[in-house]
């Protein structure tokens, strides 16, 4: 399907796959995707080009998240496929990866293809498949694997389960390496969790709640990584949220297994101090944790031991979030607030721009073996332009996404999505209001 | 009936609350003064006529989604004695078992515009989001999970005051599942404020995180908690609130063998004067040996005794009385 030629100009390009960060030209060709990156481009194009002016703005590949929750099919009144593309792109993400913990549990070909035919129909974004490890994510038997990678899944996991049984995890980890495909995994020992509803310390012992101890996540990374150097399979370890989780994987790196881990921005930005009013919005799992673990993950973006950042987007409407905090559902929305969270980490001196835009786009790419998250030549024309003179105030109700559980009401977070294109489209674009979708995107003009 | 309004409502209003919902924010004078006010309404309960009509038409809901015989006795005389109008709903025959959520059973009931609600609730943190949700009821918190339960935190402050007289350079030991445990919340931190010395008791699997944090001396070793305390104070083993597979101990009977409280025990580690309680209902033979709780260092019954006056102070000051009383210039 052919787009027309696109030339942004005057923008400064930053590309963390090629390391290229200037001002610099950018044409996306009539086939969708990037043709060239460089200066003057302008005298290449003719009247058939959509011209873009970009100056004062920045352009980056367009964002990847590697974990996220559509809800579709089986929860469609929390997501659907296209509710939570409509989300993806207002946050600047063109590639996303969904979970399988739908109903039906994507754990065939079937399902898989149904999430992929359903992506195109909306055409937003680049929606990849996470198929299950476990047949109905019951943890008991293998998932048939390869039928749901034909059908287009990047990756296998139980996420949202914990995958108790350490001999299922062998051989999934085993049977993962004939198709090299990551396995994620949700880190959580359900039996020292035991009911927990949150990260357990003073806070928990204060609000008399239950708490979940870090040692529920340690001890099953330490498990799985010692079942991945047996068995040689990718293990990627899903939100970490601890500091004995992020020195043991830095640990493995250094021995050379293959381990990789990517964390929320939820749990880089918060500590469980803010559950103290019973916000369920604070509820999620891992839990939220304490001062060091929070520090120990952004050392981990820093050092490189966390590849990338993921949102862990998980909508869930009113109705399952307000009631109370031991029976509300775990998780929050996250796509359309990922970007500006990060960029408080640059705001804060934690990491430089460059790294930033790394963790969501050549990051979660690279680790993951996916072709986009990146401007080199060739590669889909998936674009994200930023403003980095404004800021965004997060309004839960101007969400993009079909619900609204966020915890950060009101927090005026730096620099705003300004446009993103995909494929060569502009399917988000910044109308000083709320923004416009899709088609209503592509048509819109600036004043 | 001459009307009853208790302490000097003038130039000092001391509690300005809409909510009682947990002693974790009440000031230490806060504290005082509705163990003072609890104190007058003490005296009224050994009258012949106990009835006053403080409260009269007013509306005391007792929403009850949990179990209670006691508390909700308590509060429902406390109410009575006030001359209020009280109305009970119950777990078992609320609509919460129809599938009805707390927040729209509270906002029905708040359509009906009751004055108090009177809330327990098994999940933490339900009566503050009540009182969040209801900005013109008053609530108090009859416990709310394993969080708070102030009454009782305040009834057991002005059991051990009339026992000791006073708080300052005496010590409470509290022996048992801390952490299941709303009752040693609300003991904790009222018991903290008013300036008196908290050693918690138990097997470290029933010792919550991070507990050191609210100003308390953590002990598993009964002797070593028991050796110069002024109070020992016995929580129930609450079997219905321990979840299953939660490996907390292995038996009764082992519990009973290093946290119960038996004469023996009382006579090679106690103070001689040392003062025992229990929130109730108790496990006969497993925290207390039958002879200790029935026996002369026991205060268990003034507990339930002062439960009823510190709910009527309760009741009063949340409504406002005070404020009331100040503004009609009755000094």
């Amino acid at each position: 399907m052919s787009v027309r030629p696109t030339i942004l100009h005057g923008g400064r390009v930053i590309d963390p796959d090629s390391g290229f960060d200037g001002i610099s030209d950018l044409l996306i060709g009539s086939d969708g995707r990037i043709a060239e990156l460089g200066v003057n481009l302008a005298a290449q194009t003719d009247a058939k080009w959509r011209r873009i002016d970009v100056t004062g703005k920045w352009v980056l590949p367009g964002l990847v998240d590697i974990h996220t929750h559509l809800r579709e099919p089986g929860f469609e009144y929390k997501e659907t496929v296209e509710t939570g593309s409509r989300s993806a792109v207002a946050g600047g993400f063109t590639t996303i990866a969904c979970m399988a913990n739908t109903k039906p549990v994507n754990d065939t070909g079937a399902v898989t293809r149904f999430i992929v035919d359903r992506a195109k129909q909306c055409g937003l974004a680049r929606i990849l498949p996470i198929g299950a490890l476990s047949r109905g994510l019951q943890g008991q038997e293998l998932a048939e694997i390869s039928d749901m990678l034909d059908e287009g899944a990047v990756a296998i996991s139980d996420d949202g389960q914990p995958v108790m049984d350490a001999h299922l995890m062998r051989r999934g980890l085993e049977y993962s390496t004939i198709f090299g495909v990551p396995v994620s995994v949700h880190e959580e020992d359900s039996c020292l969790s035991h009911r927990g509803c949150m990260n357990e310390s003073a806070t928990s012992t204060r609000l008399g709640l239950s708490g979940i101890p870090n040692a529920a996540e340690d001890v099953m990374v330490a498990r799985d990584i010692v079942l991945a150097e047996m068995t040689g399979g990718h293990l990627h370890v899903a939100h970490i949220s601890t500091a004995g989780a992020v020195r043991m994987v830095r640990e493995a790196q250094a021995r050379g297994i293959k381990v990789s881990t990517e964390v929320t921005p939820h749990h880089f930005t918060l500590t469980d101090d803010a559950c103290v009013d019973y916000d369920t919005h604070t509820k999620m799992a891992p839990p939220l944790r304490r001062g060091p673990d929070v520090e120990a993950c952004i050392e981990g973006l820093k050092d490189g031991t966390i590849c990338c950042i993921a949102t862990d987007h998980a909508p869930h409407p009113a109705q399952d979030k307000d009631v109370e905090f031991e029976l509300a559902a775990n998780g929050i929305v996250g796509l359309e607030t990922a970007w500006g969270l990060t960029m408080r980490l640059v705001e804060a001196g934690h990491i430089d721009l460059m790294t930033a835009v790394r963790l969501l786009t050549t990051g979660p790419s690279e680790c993951w073996n996916l072709e986009t998250g990146t401007l080199r030549a060739g590669r889909p024309g998936d674009l994200c332009v930023i403003d980095p003179n404004a800021t965004q105030t997060v309004v839960p109700g101007d969400l993009w996404s079909k619900s609204h559980n966020t915890p950060f009401k009101g927090w005026e977070l730096p620099t705003r999505i300004d446009r993103t294109i995909f494929g060569g489209r502009t399917v988000f674009v910044w109308d000083g209001v709320r923004g416009r979708i899709g088609e209503d995107a592509a048509r819109f003009r600036a004043r | 009936m001459r009307a009853f309004a208790p302490m000097s409502a003038g130039a000092d209003v001391l509690f300005r609350r809409k909510d009682l919902l947990g002693l974790r924010f009440l000031s230490e004078g806060e504290i005082l003064h509705i163990l003072d006010v609890a104190e007058q309404f003490r005296e009224l309960n050994l009258r012949a006529v106990k009835k006053v009509p403080t409260l009269r038409g007013k509306s005391v809901v007792h929403l009850f989604l949990e179990p209670s015989t006691r508390t909700r006795t308590s509060f429902d005389i406390a109410a009575k004695r006030m001359s209020a109008d009280t109305f009970s709903i119950s777990g078992g025959a609320s609509s919460a078992t129809k599938g009805e959520t707390l927040m729209d059973t509270a906002r029905n009931l708040a359509a009906m515009h009751p004055d108090i609600i009177v809330v327990r609730h098994k999940r933490a943190g339900g009566a503050k989001a009540l009182a969040e949700a209801l900005p013109d009821t008053s609530i108090i918190n009859a416990g709310d999970g394993a969080c708070e339960h102030p009454t009782q935190g305040l009834l057991d402050l002005l059991t051990i005051r009339r026992a000791l007289g006073g708080f300052r350079n005496r010590t409470v030991t509290i022996i048992g599942d801390i952490t299941h445990s709303r009752v040693a919340r609300s003991n904790i931190h009222g018991l903290r404020a008013v300036g008196a010395n908290v050693r918690v008791c138990g097997p470290p699997t029933l010792i919550p995180a991070g507990l050191e944090e609210l100003g308390v001396e953590v002990h598993h070793n009964l002797e070593q908690a028991m050796r110069g305390a002024d109070v020992l104070m016995a929580l129930r083993i609450q079997k219905e609130r321990i979840p299953r597979g939660g490996h907390f101990f292995p038996t009764t009977r082992e519990y009973s063998r290093l946290y119960g409280i038996n004469r023996d025990k009382l006579a090679a580690w106690g103070r001689k004067d040392v003062v025992i309680m229990h929130p109730g209902p108790i496990n006969r033979g497993i925290e207390l040996e039958p002879e200790v709780a029935d026996g002369e260092w026991s205060v268990i019954l003034d507990q339930v005794e002062n439960g009823v006056a510190v709910r009527m102070a309760c009741l009063y000051l949340v409504l406002g009385g005070e404020r009331a009383a100040a503004r009609e210039g009755r000094g």
